[in-house]
């Protein structure tokens, strides 16, 4: 039984951050200089190039855009996204992925028990229900984007699928890494994806013989009681990188978690936990580039 | 009521975690998250605070009026509870979506605290029969993510601790006539004394064991919910299920002892926090809503 209670403290920005110029709020002039685009995120006042949303201004040669730190998804083909089954519908499942529109997932892009060449009878049509249902939580790739900037995802692939035992963890899509693979096996031994669109699937590492039934069985049995602390410190580790908004990929995550264990796990969400790890984490990532 | 939707598997995960004693977030089942107060938030009220809870973030503001009191006392003045349930909040409170949240709470909250046992209501009356003070208390709910009730009640002896009240005086004229003078001098006022004000606890049914402080995702794994309020004593004076499902006797029993528990560990490290805060005066850095 603990209560913990405080007054709340000011946040003020590191220095580090107000003198960068590439770190733009709404209304911030960004250049008076004519010879520039206009792309997404800003607007031109008075012949001056202006931010409309608070984040990165990148440049393209003469194309000048912001990128947006708190944004919806904006999916791109071979995104890999977690999502959530919203309603099963004719041939189709909608999925929120956390960006403006539900994605779709399209019965005739997942792979179903029974092998890859099977045929998709009406059958199926009317046990959709039975292999992803409202609520089920799925892991999966952008296939296309339709032209309203809805996504079309697959998961033909045994690496997708449905997901099991786990905690979802729902952040900034923007603080997510890009890399060459969003799957990994931590050595803590937990299992993480950090999906493109924001969502963290946090779950313990699967042994071999899991990987069959075509990735719609799920395992109820108990999570052991390490795997679950392993979990609930990387879900608190994740949330304190995300407060003080560092990027997400396997290597900080690991060095958050490595930070934190002289913390208890509850204690990592406290305020002045979260600011020393996150500190340590910074100085470990800066030690391993150089 | 705001809700999440949670999968199957997710749902035996969080049991599962629950009849081990560590939840999600690594707390145990009597862990409450961590929680931010803050008093005289508002300026235009005469008591105010923001408790955020989690993301659970709550203001409320009470505003003294005189009013009648009621025929039944006529010698104690009385409390008005309203709680608005704003669309930032979630989108489902949007239009009249959270009225009938709003109404349950509030009915809720009348109940806990507008009794002589929890406030010295007679130190509102000005006169007996004819004035009274009555407090409005308003309550805004920010951001829901779980464990509304206790969050609220939080805040209301937060600003009920806050609330500074003018001192009147009372002359009659020569036909007997009286006459109500509110004083000039903003600190010449009247304080309320909390030290009954009860915290409510809510204890969730999850599985076979039940949890204090639920986030909405354990929330959606319980089918009912206790909740009581208990002063700093230790004292139970109200306690109310919520929630579809049922509660065996046994259970109640365990959960009150519980709650009873949790609630009078709640009052000290509260008034402690009050206390420091206001010993801070004008010196304390007003956060606010930016900070």
């Amino acid at each position: 039984m603990a209560v913990d209670m405080r007054l709340p403290t000011v946040k003020s920005p590191p220095v580090s951050v107000l003198d960068r110029k590439d770190l733009v709020v709404p209304g911030d002039v960004i250049t008076s200089d004519t010879g520039f685009m206009r792309g997404h995120g800003t607007y031109v006042d008075e012949d001056k190039l202006t931010a409309s949303v608070a984040g990165k201004v990148q440049r393209v040669d003469k194309l000048i855009c912001v990128r947006p730190l708190k944004t919806r998804f904006n999916g791109e083909v071979g995104d890999v996204v977690v999502g959530r089954i919203t309603e099963v519908q004719q041939k189709r499942w909608k999925v929120e992925t956390n960006s403006r529109l539900d994605s779709v997932l399209l019965l005739s892009s997942v792979n179903l028990p029974g092998g890859e060449l099977r045929r998709r009878s009406a059958e199926d049509e009317l046990t959709m229900r039975e292999y992803l249902h409202e609520g089920d939580l799925i892991s999966a790739e952008v296939q296309s984007v339709f032209s309203d900037g809805a996504l079309s995802l697959h998961t033909r692939s045994l690496k997708y699928g449905k997901l099991g035992q786990g905690v979802l963890v729902q952040l900034s899509p923007s603080l997510i890494k890009r890399q060459k693979t969003h799957f990994h096996n931590l050595p803590c031994g937990a299992s993480i994806i950090l999906g493109n669109n924001g969502f963290v699937w946090l779950y313990p590492t699967p042994g071999q013989q899991e990987e069959e039934a075509g990735g719609f069985y799920t395992s109820l049995e108990p999570v052991s009681l390490s795997d679950r602390e392993v979990i609930s410190r990387l879900r608190n580790c994740l949330l304190a990188l995300a407060a003080h908004k560092m990027l997400l990929y396997d290597t900080s995550v690991l060095y958050c978690y490595e930070s934190s264990l002289q913390h208890q796990v509850k204690d990592v969400l406290k305020p002045e936990v979260m600011e020393e790890i996150v500190m340590l984490t910074q100085q470990k990532l800066l030690e391993q580039e150089s | 009521m705001a809700t999440v939707q949670v999968s199957e598997a997710e749902k035996v995960y969080i049991l599962h975690g629950i009849r081990d004693d560590l939840r999600v977030d690594g707390r145990g089942c009597e862990d409450y998250r961590h929680m931010e107060i803050e008093t005289d938030v508002v300026s235009n009220t005469d008591g105010s605070a923001k408790v955020t809870l989690g993301h659970t973030a709550v203001l409320v503001g009470i505003k003294a009026e005189i009013g009648k009191p009621r025929p039944m006392v006529p010698n104690e003045g009385y409390l008005e509870f309203f709680v608005d349930c704003s669309a930032n909040a979630t989108p489902e409170f949007e239009g009249r979506g959270g009225e009938e949240l709003g109404t349950e709470l509030s009915n809720t909250l009348y109940r806990v605290f507008n009794n002589k046992h929890s406030l010295d209501l007679r130190s509102l009356c000005i006169s007996p029969g004819e004035h009274c003070w009555v407090l409005y208390v308003d309550v805004l709910l920010l951001q829901c993510d779980g464990n509304l009730y206790d969050a609220m009640s939080v805040a209301i002896k937060a600003a009920l601790f806050n609330t500074k009240i003018p001192r009147v005086n009372i002359s009659s004229d020569d036909e007997g006539g009286k006459e109500i003078e509110l004083s000039d001098d903003p600190f010449d006022c009247m304080r309320l004394d909390v030290e009954n004000v009860p915290c409510i606890v809510t204890l969730c049914k999850v599985g076979h064991r039940h949890v204090v402080d639920a986030t909405l995702q354990e929330k959606a794994c319980s089918v009912a919910s206790l909740l009581i309020s208990v002063t700093h004593k230790g004292a139970v004076t109200c306690a109310r299920k919520v929630g579809g499902g049922s509660l065996d006797p046994e259970s109640v029993f365990e959960m009150t002892e519980a709650g009873k528990r949790v609630g009078k560990a709640l009052h000290a490290p509260l008034m402690a926090l009050l206390r420091q805060e206001e010993s801070l005066g004008m010196k304390r850095h007003k956060v606010g809503f930016l900070g």
